[in-house]
């Protein structure tokens, strides 16, 4: 027997025109959890997926208990006892969760004895089974689309463990949770841990890793740095391997001074009565202003009504002493706002199109010869400056946006908005699933445009995001603002005592 | 520019491994071309060539349609009926067999006024119907075929329609040049113009950029300050004005009109632009493309009658090129993970 459930030796995987994966190893021993780190665009994912079985590498083995292996697709990667938990999760929200679940191996049971059905009764009981497993109690006949992100993330895992995995890799699974989903998450880590499943764990949170990790392995553009035990390092050990530079701070210095109320917004209602309700607050010029809250408290929906993507039933939005009306995006980006909305494959990219046309889609007004006719031109000088001054990584102005890295997309959405030059600029979860580096970037953005006067919303799940990057910090809970912090005074606890003020 | 000959070479190599069909039907012609008598002529050329300027002006049309995800079944139907108006109001003062006795004979140039303007009329009725109504396009303009279909049956009292005045169709089946030496006809600069035009549109104006857009992520466009009601209705109307003038012209063309013309126009039009790279997903397509989509289209067909192969074997053939077509294209983007 081998000391190790699932070995990875010498991996290599090119892309047209990238060395995605360079001589890449990875052990997994049982009843460890094994951290996977290094930055987007790392090779993390692609090395996940190849064994996984969506990607073919091009090089390198595979073996299970010492034994080579070959592992053709998912079904196979299954069949072997490996299940992944994906960072985006895929699951088909208008049916129920044991149907999810079972998916592709439903209990079958023969009807006149003969005719072979899906014995609905076996699977929704062996799904309560399941569910108890991992710590939920939810109906198992729920529409998987009802549920939240953490109880859909819990159904992938419910889904994993069905399959009596011995691997069970989860790709950035606290990216979207509150700190109970996460507590809730760990006990099944530690569950599985103790049947002896080997588990990947992909984060980009330093404290998480060093809590739950046993052993950590890092990555960088493609190669395979090391595998440390996980109690032997620190933070500044990881980002610093994670990196290959020092990196002293998290967040860049404050230097923006909020001036005047520049924009403000009264008693602001959904037309749903479940979201948001009687919002009021108000921001000034050159603020940071961070929303915190749980998932659920309808930070998102009510930027999104501001933004004229939701409707709204009442309310005034009032913009340097003239009121708004705004229906629609176009309304709100008109009058100078701006929103980087949280999903961005939904709906932050155009994945088949250039970089180009995604950075120029919003400001294509600007660069009009005669009022008609596009100078490619001057937008190809757009995507240089933009290129030059956060760092994006792309071989091409031509190049599809969908082959970036998810960082690099998302600069290439902010470069997209600041092509606006807009005054007020929401961000929602600017960070989420960028690595330490191009998150320190786009801190000093956010920075740099407060300073130069615009008004900034970030809408964000990281409590030390919040405290270190916010002026002053609304706090949401359950559609209504619970309270304002000023972001100097801040702490965990204060922000999640407003939080959690449920009526 | 000693560089320019290997970029030529590999440019070309990548049209040929990026278009197999256009490839394989190109030669398929050059052979029949050798061995069929009358194929490699000018007057063959000619025919081809008028063809393909009429398919490709439907084509033009649509290809918004499928750029955005959507479709328009309505294609063709919008053809025929456009064709039987511009029949109708073109025929001769003194023929006998006039539909419309107490409309005087009129100006063929006022008339492709009122035929674009009907057009343009049900292009914006679908374009109202998928983004006011948020019918599916496919629905939408499968609803609207058969209601077109039904006004042209109407106005046209079911009868084929001729008597049309000589200018009308002298005009339209003009050329330059002898039919039975080389010649190119008028229809060529038609179609060569509104491709320019149409190049023009979706490479270099906000439109066909918010097109692309759209096509590519709706959901993003919108909040991109896409005002995407707007694009879509654009595109919808764009595309009944295109069949308006592809109708008028092809009753001009025929010497007569019927409410059964342009009966399957939609699909040749579809197939057309998927041969020419169009992508069923959404986002992607030229115009250069989709004008050699619907020219090895329209290859094939005069291929397989040269070759006289039983007529009802032409959509056993055309219908498989579709497919293969689709299956090739998305080949593509599988290949890629």
């Amino acid at each position: 027997m081998s000391e190790y459930v699932l070995e990875m030796r010498d991996v290599c995987k090119s892309f047209p025109g990238v060395k995605a994966l360079d001589h890449v190893q990875l052990k997994l021993r049982p009843g460890k959890v094994h951290a996977l780190m290094g930055e987007n665009g790392a090779g993390k994912s692609t090395l996940m997926k190849c064994m996984f079985g969506i990607y073919k590498m091009d090089q390198g083995q595979v073996f299970i208990d010492g034994q080579p292996v070959q592992i053709k697709d998912p079904m196979d990667a299954l069949n072997k006892g490996i299940a992944m938990v994906h960072q985006e999760l895929q699951p088909i929200p208008a049916r129920t969760v044991g149907e999810n679940i079972f998916l592709g191996r439903y209990p079958m049971k023969k009807a006149l004895g003969c005719i072979p059905i899906v014995d609905h009764k076996k699977m929704y009981a062996d799904t309560a089974e399941l569910l108890k497993k991992v710590r939920m109690n939810f109906d198992p006949k729920q529409k998987v689309g009802d549920l939240s992100v953490s109880q859909m993330q819990s159904v992938e895992i419910a889904k994993a463990v069905s399959a009596n995995c011995r691997v069970l890799i989860l790709d950035e699974p606290t990216s979207s949770l509150t700190a109970n989903e996460v507590e809730a998450l760990f006990r099944i880590v530690e569950d599985l841990k103790a049947e002896g499943v080997a588990i990947v764990y992909i984060s980009h949170k330093m404290d998480e890793i060093l809590r739950i990790g046993d052993e950590v392995t890092i990555m960088r553009d493609g190669q395979y740095i090391g595998t440390w035990p996980a109690s032997e390092m620190t933070t500044d050990d990881i980002i610093t391997k994670m990196v290959g530079r020092e990196l002293t701070n998290l967040y860049p210095p404050r230097n923006n001074v909020p001036g005047e109320v520049v924009f403000q917004v009264e008693d602001f209602t959904s037309i749903n009565p479940k979201s948001f309700r009687h919002v009021n607050f108000e921001l000034r010029k050159g603020e940071i202003l961070g929303v915190g809250g749980l998932v659920g408290a309808q930070r998102t929906e009510l930027m999104e009504g501001l933004f004229g993507i939701r409707s709204h039933s009442a309310g005034k939005i009032t913009y340097k002493g003239r009121e708004l009306k705004i229906n629609r995006p176009k309304d709100a980006i008109d009058q100078g706002i701006a929103m980087l909305t949280e999903d961005r494959r939904g709906s932050g990219i155009m994945g088949v199109l250039s970089v180009a046309d995604n950075i120029s889609v919003s400001s294509l007004d600007k660069y009009l010869d005669m009022g008609i006719s596009i100078n490619s031109k001057k937008v190809e000088q757009l995507v240089q400056d933009n290129v030059r001054k956060m760092n994006i990584k792309t071989p091409s102005s031509k190049t599809q946006i969908k082959s970036l890295s998810g960082g690099n997309q998302q600069k290439v959405l902010v470069g997209r908005w600041l092509a606006n030059d807009p005054d007020v600029l929401i961000l929602d979860e600017p960070t989420r699933g960028i690595d330490v580096g191009a998150k320190y970037e786009i801190y000093c953005i956010i920075e740099e445009l407060a300073r130069e006067g615009k008004s900034i919303i970030m809408i964000s799940s990281e409590m030390s995001e919040l405290i270190g990057m916010s002026d002053r910090i609304m706090v949401m809970c359950d559609g209504r603002v619970t309270g304002f912090v000023k972001g100097s005074e801040a702490t965990q606890e204060s922000i999640m005592a407003l939080a959690t003020q449920f009526e | 520019m000693s560089n320019t000959k290997p970029d030529f070479g590999k440019k070309f190599m990548a049209l040929v491994k990026g278009n197999p069909i256009a490839v394989l039907l190109v030669l398929a012609a050059v052979i029949v071309g050798f061995r069929v008598p009358n194929f490699a002529s000018w007057a063959n050329f000619g025919n081809l060539m008028s063809n393909t300027a009429v398919r490709f002006l439907i084509a033009l049309g649509v290809s918004g349609c499928l750029i955005t995800k959507g479709t328009d079944l309505s294609a063709g139907r919008q053809v025929g009926f456009a064709a039987c108006l511009a029949g109708i109001l073109c025929q001769r003062g003194d023929y006998t067999g006039r539909l419309w006795k107490n409309v005087p004979e009129m100006n063929i140039f006022f008339v492709f006024i009122i035929v674009v303007l009907v057009g343009l009329v049900f292009g914006l009725v679908n374009g109202l119907i998928v983004t006011k109504l948020h019918v599916p396009p496919f629905i939408a303009t499968l609803g609207t075929q058969t209601i077109i279909y039904g006004i042209a049956l109407v106005i046209s009292d079911a009868q084929p329609i001729g008597g049309f005045q000589k200018i009308y169709t002298k005009l339209i089946t003009g050329r330059i040049g002898n039919t039975r030496g080389f010649h190119l006809p008028y229809l060529l600069f038609v179609a060569l113009l509104f491709g320019l035009l149409f190049w023009f549109i979706y490479n270099k104006t906000r439109h066909g950029k918010y097109m692309y857009a759209i096509g590519g992520n709706e959901v993003a466009a919108e909040v991109s300050g896409v005002n995407t009601t707007a694009t879509l209705i654009r595109i919808y109307t764009t595309a009944g004005v295109m069949y308006a003038i592809a109708g008028y012209l092809l009753a001009a063309k025929s010497g007569g009109a019927s409410a059964s013309m342009g009966t399957g126009y939609e699909l040749e039009a579809i197939a057309g632009c998927t041969i020419g790279g169009v992508s069923t997903t959404g986002g992607i397509g030229t115009v250069p493309g989709i004008l050699v989509g619907v020219l090895v289209f329209e290859l094939l067909k005069i291929i397989l009658q040269f070759l006289n192969v039983n007529p009802y074997y032409n959509y056993v053939v055309q219908g498989l090129v579709i497919v293969i077509a689709v299956a090739l294209d998305i080949r593509k983007y599988i290949a890629k993970k």
